[in-house]
């Protein structure tokens, strides 16, 4: 039974990763083991708990991308866990007021750019939708924001500190002056309506004198706004690539244009969807070079990062990022084919806004299933320490990789 | 000594890296004063948890317990639950709000090659034993003796329970390890913390305040070895303080005062590394090949950190991550990828404005 169960053995001790069987020699001294690194361990008992078994898993059917077929090429991969419980947490963020959160703040922000510019340019309507857009999408941010902290009265503790190692104490300081800037050229906008004054007054009476610097005032805040507008929409990407969720941090270069572009796609799909055609155009065009920049960024992310872009394609991410993208090119189609008119106006920045919703669900999903196997933490790990090992033990002078993996480390 | 920092080590430029012009990672002898503590801070302190000799007898799991008033759950982290498992002797499952030591348990078994110094099956010896030989299947006999003589120590330890196996051919070992938040040079939970909650000690570790946590959470998937988490019910984060208290009184952590068999040694880091060194050196001496050190090297993606052990397989057969990495690492790349974003957003608008008005 020795050699062959044996060899066996060390492929489930070590994982198989890279890691082939030493040969026995016959040299090994009578009575000794031998000198294997893992010496042949492996968990104890019938099946192997460790490495649970896997089903093959089937996605939605096809459908756009049909990302299984680029999944199924990625081999199984051998690995040991204990007791395939997942090495990092699961972040604690609720589902759905984080992912919708980053689709507001990405809405809201490429809205507040376009209502910047569109107050310059003479679109007062297209100014007016987008400065609503981005102050209602900002205050919702602040909402959902809040809501997600575990202390939510503490939430003022956010602006104890700045540290810019920390995206979400520079999101903070990014989300604050935003909101105030969004929320102050939309409520400028409000007290421009005559109703609203009249009822603002009984509270502030002074309001009425000020209504002349309301102009003003309102594009003022609205550039203070478009300011804050981009980083608004990307910061939110760091948050998420910032940490040891594997398929988060890998694509930490991708993901930033991944929300930039879902943003422009949002932004400018909510912002034609609202405003007569002839004042749109901006929209139109925002909202195409968005889903451009969206799709080739995501392929990247969903192709480019090995088994670590698997659990893009799997599972519920996979079916939220195929739908996602069925809607972001639907919408885009429909965009440059019938955006000229009303109705394809309000159709296509529908289905962008819901492709840039999926969009960020998927890749929050994806980021949970990745952090819940342990697969996705150890291999890309065993991975990089042999290739360290390897490296320093052709540095070393020896071909012999086991001699650099029980080096002291 | 007398200032509380929650910056993180890249903040301070004073010993910047000539090349990345940061010090989000690599080796950093002074954590304390890279923290921004007077140059008379204490030594950095830590944990070496020596697995070659934890018996698995869960006294640090209880002491911890007992001296920071942590509250009851199950393997699952469930508060207030209180459950089996179901996988092995370890029912505590995994660190977190409520668990601050952890001991893990694995029991391997592996062939052994044949040509060894045979031991005679148990009965071998026995020639008067009484009991007749089945002629048929003497493997039979080998294995009802090793079940029924239980008062035959040699027996016990070659009859495998899972496999109704025995003989000398198949070995069985117990790998227990006590587990426990790292303390990291370069700590995730602390670099990614928007409040200043967790900071940096003058004994070089990580703790939570937790009057200042507003439980935002960013700290759970921040720490590439998943330390640290929420407790839900109270909506903040908790984790191993290395009995901050206790140190502060010239005491040391509740766990390494526990620990019957010197497994958790509780010290000065850099003796504790010597330590580590001289035991990993006596273990390869006697021939224990799979010693190895975890957490020890400064230039691991972490810094090397203030817990480190001697484990007896790999790290991931004990839950840990073979290769940790703070992700801060990557940050400033990160953060010049959402500018340039930003900026591309910016200029995508404007040009959309350029041109004819429609």
């Amino acid at each position: 039974m020795a050699t062959g169960a044996f060899a066996e053995r060390v492929l489930l001790a070590t994982g198989g990763g890279g890691v082939s069987e030493q040969p026995t020699t016959g040299d090994e001294p009578a009575g000794e083991a031998p000198l294997t690194p893992g010496a042949g361990w492996h968990r104890a008992g019938g099946q192997d708990l460790t490495r649970p078994r896997r089903k093959r898993r089937r996605g939605g059917g096809g459908g756009w991308g049909s990302g299984n077929r680029e999944a199924a090429m990625v081999p199984e991969a051998e690995f040991s866990s204990y007791y395939g419980r997942q090495i990092i947490k699961s972040p604690t963020w609720k589902n759905p007021e984080v992912p919708l959160y980053f689709f507001l703040g990405g809405a809201a922000g490429t809205s507040s750019v376009i209502g910047a510019l569109a107050e310059f340019t003479g679109r007062p309507t297209l100014a007016r939708n987008a400065e609503y857009t981005a102050g209602i999408g900002a205050l919702a941010s602040v909402v959902l924001l809040i809501d997600d902290l575990g202390r939510p009265e503490r939430f003022l503790h956010m602006l104890r500190v700045f540290k810019p190692t920390s995206p979400l104490s520079v999101g903070s300081y990014i989300l604050s002056p935003f909101s105030a800037f969004t929320s102050a050229a939309a409520g400028i906008r409000l007290l421009e309506l005559q109703p609203v004054l009249e009822l603002a007054a009984k509270v502030l009476p002074f309001l009425p004198r000020l209504a002349g610097a309301f102009p003003a005032l309102r594009k003022a805040s609205a550039v203070g706004a478009a300011a804050f507008g981009g980083p608004m929409a990307t910061y939110t990407a760091v948050l998420i690539a910032n940490t040891a969720v594997p398929s988060w941090h890998a694509p930490h270069d991708e993901l930033p244009f991944v929300f930039a572009g879902s943003a422009m796609a949002a932004g400018g799909g909510i912002t034609m969807a609202l405003t007569p055609v002839e004042e749109a155009g901006p929209s139109r065009k925002v909202a195409l070079t968005g889903v451009a920049l969206e799709l080739a960024a995501i392929h990247r992310v969903e192709h480019g990062h090995g088994i670590v872009s698997e659990p893009y394609h799997l599972g519920k991410a996979g079916k939220l990022l195929r739908a996602a993208k069925a809607c972001t090119v639907s919408g885009a189609g429909v965009t440059a084919l019938l955006g000229r008119t009303r109705v394809g106006g309000v159709l296509g920045g529908a289905l962008l806004a819901a492709g840039s919703v999926m969009t960020r669900m998927g890749i929050f999903e994806a980021g949970m299933a990745s952090a819940k196997d342990p697969k996705y933490t150890v291999v890309p790990q065993r991975e990089r320490l042999e290739a360290r090992q390897a490296e320093a033990a052709a540095r070393a002078g020896t071909d012999d990789p086991h001699e650099a993996r029980s080096v002291v480390r | 000594m007398t200032t509380v920092s929650s910056a993180s080590p890249g903040l301070s430029k004073d010993h910047a890296d000539p090349v990345t012009g940061n010090r989000l990672y690599g080796p950093l002898p002074d954590v304390q004063g890279e923290a921004g503590y007077e140059t008379d801070h204490p030594a950095r302190v830590g944990f070496f948890t020596d697995t070659s000799v934890c018996i698995g007898c869960k006294a640090c799991e209880v002491a911890c317990k007992e001296w920071n008033t942590l509250p009851m759950d199950d393997s699952h982290g469930t508060r207030d639950a209180m459950g089996l498992s179901g996988m092995s002797y370890d029912n505590t499952g995994q660190l977190g709000a409520n668990s601050w030591r952890h001991v893990a348990f694995i029991e391997q078994s592996r062939a052994v090659d044949l040509p060894m110094p045979v031991f005679g099956r148990p009965g071998d010896d026995r020639q008067d034993s009484g009991q007749p030989v089945n002629p048929i299947s003497p493997q039979a006999d080998s294995t009802l003796n090793a079940q029924t003589s239980v008062l035959n120590a040699q027996s016990l330890s070659e009859f495998d329970p899972q496999t109704g196996q025995s003989g000398s051919d198949k070995q069985i070992r117990w790998l227990m390890s006590s587990d426990v938040c790292k303390h990291c040079t370069h700590a995730g939970c602390l670099d990614v913390c928007p409040t200043g909650a967790l900071f940096r000690t003058e004994f070089g570790t990580v703790v939570v305040q937790g009057d200042i946590c507003n439980g935002c959470g960013y700290c759970v998937p921040a720490c590439p070895y998943g330390v640290i988490d929420k407790r839900e019910d109270d909506g903040r984060v908790f984790k191993c303080t290395m009995c901050y208290d206790r140190l502060t009184d010239g005491l040391q952590p509740a766990c390494a005062t526990a620990c019957p068999t010197q497994s958790i040694q509780f010290g000065d880091l850099d003796e504790l590394q010597a330590r580590a060194d001289a035991r990993l050196a006596t273990l390869k001496g006697q021939g224990v090949e799979t010693a190895r050190l975890y957490g020890r090297d400064e230039a691991d993606g972490v810094g090397g950190v203030g817990a480190f052990f001697l484990l007896l397989d790999e790290p991931e057969v004990y839950g840990l991550p073979p290769d940790p990495i703070v992700t801060t690492r990557d940050l400033p790349s990160m953060w010049k990828a959402a500018a340039t974003g930003a900026a591309v957003i910016v200029g995508v608008v404007a040009s959309a404005f350029v041109g004819r008005k429609r």
